[in-house]
């Protein structure tokens, strides 16, 4: 029994956390919600006591008994893998990329309890085989990146549990991952809680996931939690307006635009085919290339939002840059508006006008030496810079909801969201016809996610814009798109209009994908406060 | 943001000499050119600071002076390095994978592959003996360092999501080297240049001492310490001082790349939590 009671953190003086209070029961999923900023990482390092320099901890935080905030750091350790693990939610930057899996898993054995090599190699093989690598399939000489998101997420939940720790802590350990993938592993984790009986606290920004695996639920604000108690009271009753917030922003669905009224194709794909060559094994021996975008055959109508929905490693990245023209094409042909697209940097400048793209990471899209100004007027590239490039720098920050002066500000005075903002205005000062959104919502918190759709509907009715959306995320593509596209390894398995398609979907994978994906139902039964795990 | 004490201490080493020999262009103490046998081998005393060596030539003056010419050789031989260096790394990143970036990076190999200081005296030998060929020799061999670590920094940056965005802008590689890449990756160029610099004061002091770098009668700190080697044991401040002054700058420069690195280089930057 782990419990904690007003917790509070200050950083270089900083209130980061205040009265944090909970209990974490053996055999019972704790989940922490809340928006990025709001101390939820922080609390589980202040758990663990993997503070940063000029932290000061207060209050109390046991474990059976003990107090962990009055342990000396040698005691810690002694703790930390042992009766505390933590898995994080970058896998590969979690993995040391010069150990083989088998080494990395039983040096926690090795360290705690000095186990013997060979004996602890043993173990390691049994803990991996819980985990789902099994020995004949994952051996143990395997590196890191030879694994997929996925395996490497589960050696480092086979690292964490290999002495079966009391507690687990479970940092975004799927927000990195698939939609099928997170399955698994949200599934793993509920079975290992079950085996060992051990605690898990799961943090996490997604409700949807927490309403399925967790019993008892907080939410979190500014350091502070808000509402608290089991997972189907908080949800059912949602007594904070902070709670009611999330749970309307993570449903959100802007207000459909009208339907396009033109049915002239805007770009059109037909059997596109793009090949990687493959690494030259021998000096004569050249294997076959990988096909990476296999007879891709689409159209984009004008003013129409279309979805394209895959995981990673289907092919998407490539074809959105072959759709932008940056990549060469073994096969097939893109249109837009009529004209063929040709790779590289030979396509007409008055082509690349129409097109333009918002990428996923709103950090590493922005040069950050250049003003915003500077950066969102650089598609004028393409077009000639205009009389008043000022005037139409102001007029796109205003469209997206920003203020003329911020124009003057470096980009990195603005919030993810901010960011992303910028990145539409970017996009829409060539007033181009056609957006590409590469995961341009993916990295936004719930909130700011349902702003920025709110804004992307807004403005495609207001310019008559069309969107090719790209995103692994099932349910804002069902927020904004008309039509969607399932993509698996390179070709495309279903299409339709986006709610026929979810509603009842024809091909084996995209049911797969669908029911993979957790569900936030939009009423919790009231009155039933013991029965979290039933409803997804 | 904290300034590193060994940072500031690095600078104003720096700073010291800089400031010496920019003040030795406009004034000396004594001249440096004028030989009197007769006040040779004086002891530190009011008239001279440091004392004279045995042409009876102001030490400190002639400090001075030799500060300049090593500061002039190392700061021109980095500036020939950037000069050429820079370009081709941003070069053989645009066109990573290609024969261009095969080319740039064997001949770097090719330039490596020769001791730096041997080649510098060959050629000085071989061209003559003077304060612009030892600029040169040690200026070749700053080329392909500077081409290295522009090209680690520009690689880096090209998979980032803004340079797509250029891209897609319809720019071409050049233009994003320029606007983008070169930008970013200055913090890196600061600081090895900072070591290049420091690294070329010595380059510069051990062709004078063989004779090879700038020619009497301009001094020099390397030629100081070869004269001074017959005098060690009867006049041990001859070598001394032109000793500690290389020592010092040296150690001036060191410690300023690495403060330098410590505020600039983001690899290094703590995250905090």
């Amino acid at each position: 029994m782990i419990e904690m009671q007003n917790l509070s953190l200050e950083i270089h003086g900083q209130p980061i956390l205040r009265d944090v209070s909970f209990d974490l029961r053996p055999g019972e999923v704790f989940g922490l919600v809340g928006e990025s900023g709001s101390g939820k990482s922080m609390t589980a390092l202040a758990l663990m006591r993997l503070l940063p320099h000029g932290s000061r901890l207060s209050g109390l935080a046991t474990i059976d008994g003990a107090d962990l905030t009055a342990l000396s750091e040698a005691e810690m350790c002694d703790l930390r893998g042992n009766r505390i693990g933590m898995i994080f939610q970058e896998p590969m930057t979690a993995l040391n990329p010069v150990q083989t899996i088998g080494a990395q898993v039983a040096e926690t054995l090795r360290i705690h309890c000095g186990t013997p090599r060979a004996e602890a190699r043993a173990r390691a093989v049994e803990v991996l085989a819980r985990v789902g690598l099994p020995e004949e399939r994952f051996g143990l000489d395997r590196y890191p990146h030879q694994l997929s998101g996925g395996q490497r997420q589960r050696v480092c939940i086979a690292m964490a549990i290999a002495l079966r720790p009391a507690l687990l802590i479970a940092d975004e350990p799927t927000t990195a991952l698939d939609v099928t993938t997170q399955a698994q592993i949200l599934d793993l984790l509920k079975r290992l809680v079950a085996e060992d009986g051990m605690a898990l606290m799961l943090i996490t920004h997604d409700l949807a996931v927490v309403a399925g695996m967790a019993d008892h639920l907080a939410v979190m604000q500014k350091g502070e939690i808000v509402e608290s108690g089991l997972t189907g009271a908080v949800l059912g009753e949602m007594r904070h307006p902070y709670t009611r917030a999330l749970f309307e922003a993570s449903g959100h669905r802007p207000d459909p635009p009208p339907a396009p009224q033109e049915k002239a194709p805007l770009l059109e794909l037909r059997q596109v085919t793009r090949d990687y060559p493959a690494a030259r094994r021998g000096l004569f021996r050249r294997p076959a290339p990988f096909r990476a975008v296999s007879d891709v055959s689409f159209t984009l109508r004008r003013g129409e939002s279309l979805g394209l929905v895959g995981e990673s490693g289907c092919g998407k990245s490539t074809l959105t840059r072959a759709i932008l023209g940056l990549e060469e094409l073994q096969g097939g042909e893109i249109r837009l508006d009529g004209e063929k697209v040709a790779a590289g940097q030979h396509m007409p400048a008055h082509m690349r006008r129409k097109m333009q793209v918002v990428f996923q990471d709103p950090y590493g899209s922005f040069n950050p030496r250049w003003r915003v100004g500077r950066l969102v007027a650089e598609p004028f590239h393409l077009t000639g810079w205009p009389e008043d490039t000022e005037g139409r720098v102001a007029e796109a920050l205003e469209a997206v909801g920003l203020q003329a002066r911020d124009a003057a500000k470096y980009i990195h005075e603005f919030s993810g969201g901010q960011r992303q903002r910028i990145a539409i205005a970017r996009a829409l000062i060539t007033r181009p016809e056609m957006i590409v959104l590469d995961e341009a919502v993916s990295a936004l918190d719930v909130r700011v996610r349902a702003q920025i759709l709110d804004l992307l509907a807004d403005l495609r009715a207001r310019f008559g814009l069309s969107y090719l959306f790209i995103s692994h995320d099932l349910s804002v593509v069902r927020a904004i798109t008309d039509r969607v596209l399932v993509m698996r390894a390179g070709r495309i398995v279903e299409r339709g209009g986006t709610e026929a398609v979810f509603a009842d979907p024809q091909h084996a994978y995209t049911r797969e994908l669908i029911a993979a994906a957790p569900v936030l139902p939009a009423h919790w039964p009231q009155g039933r406060t013991g029965d979290a795990g039933a409803l997804v | 943001m904290r300034w590193p004490a060994q940072m500031i201490l690095g600078a104003a080493l720096t700073a010291l000499f800089l400031a010496v020999a920019l003040v030795s262009l406009i004034w000396v103490p004594h001249d440096v050119a004028a030989l009197n046998i007769a006040a040779k081998l004086l002891p530190p005393s009011a008239a001279h600071p440091l004392g004279t060596d045995h042409f009876g030539r102001d030490m400190l003056s002639m400090l001075m002076v030799g500060a300049r010419s090593s500061i002039a050789v190392a700061l021109v031989a980095v500036g020939i390095g950037v000069a050429a260096g820079v370009p081709l790394g941003l070069l053989a990143a645009a066109r990573h994978g290609g024969w261009v970036d095969e080319l740039v990076m064997r001949g770097n190999d090719l330039i490596f592959a020769f001791p730096a200081l041997v080649i510098a005296i060959l050629i000085t030998a071989v061209f003559g003996p003077s304060a612009l060929n030892a600029i040169l020799a040690i200026g070749i061999f700053n080329i392909p360092v500077f081409a290295r670590v522009t090209r680690g920094g520009a690689l880096s940056l090209w998979r980032l999501d803004y340079i797509l965005a250029a891209r897609v802008a319809g720019k071409g590689a050049l233009r994003i080297s320029a606007e983008h890449i070169l930008p970013n990756i200055l913090n890196l160029l600061i600081v090895q240049g900072t070591i290049q610099f420091s690294l070329g004061i010595l380059a510069e002091a051990g062709l004078s001492y063989v004779g090879l770098g700038a020619q009497p009668p301009t001094p020099s700190w390397g030629r100081m310490l070869a004269e001074a080697q017959t005098m060690i044991y009867t006049a041990p401040r001859l070598a001394l001082l032109p000793g500690l002054a290389i020592v010092t700058m040296v150690l001036g420069l060191n410690l300023l790349g690495d403060g330098l690195r410590d505020l600039l280089d983001p690899r290094l930057r703590r995250r905090t939590a």
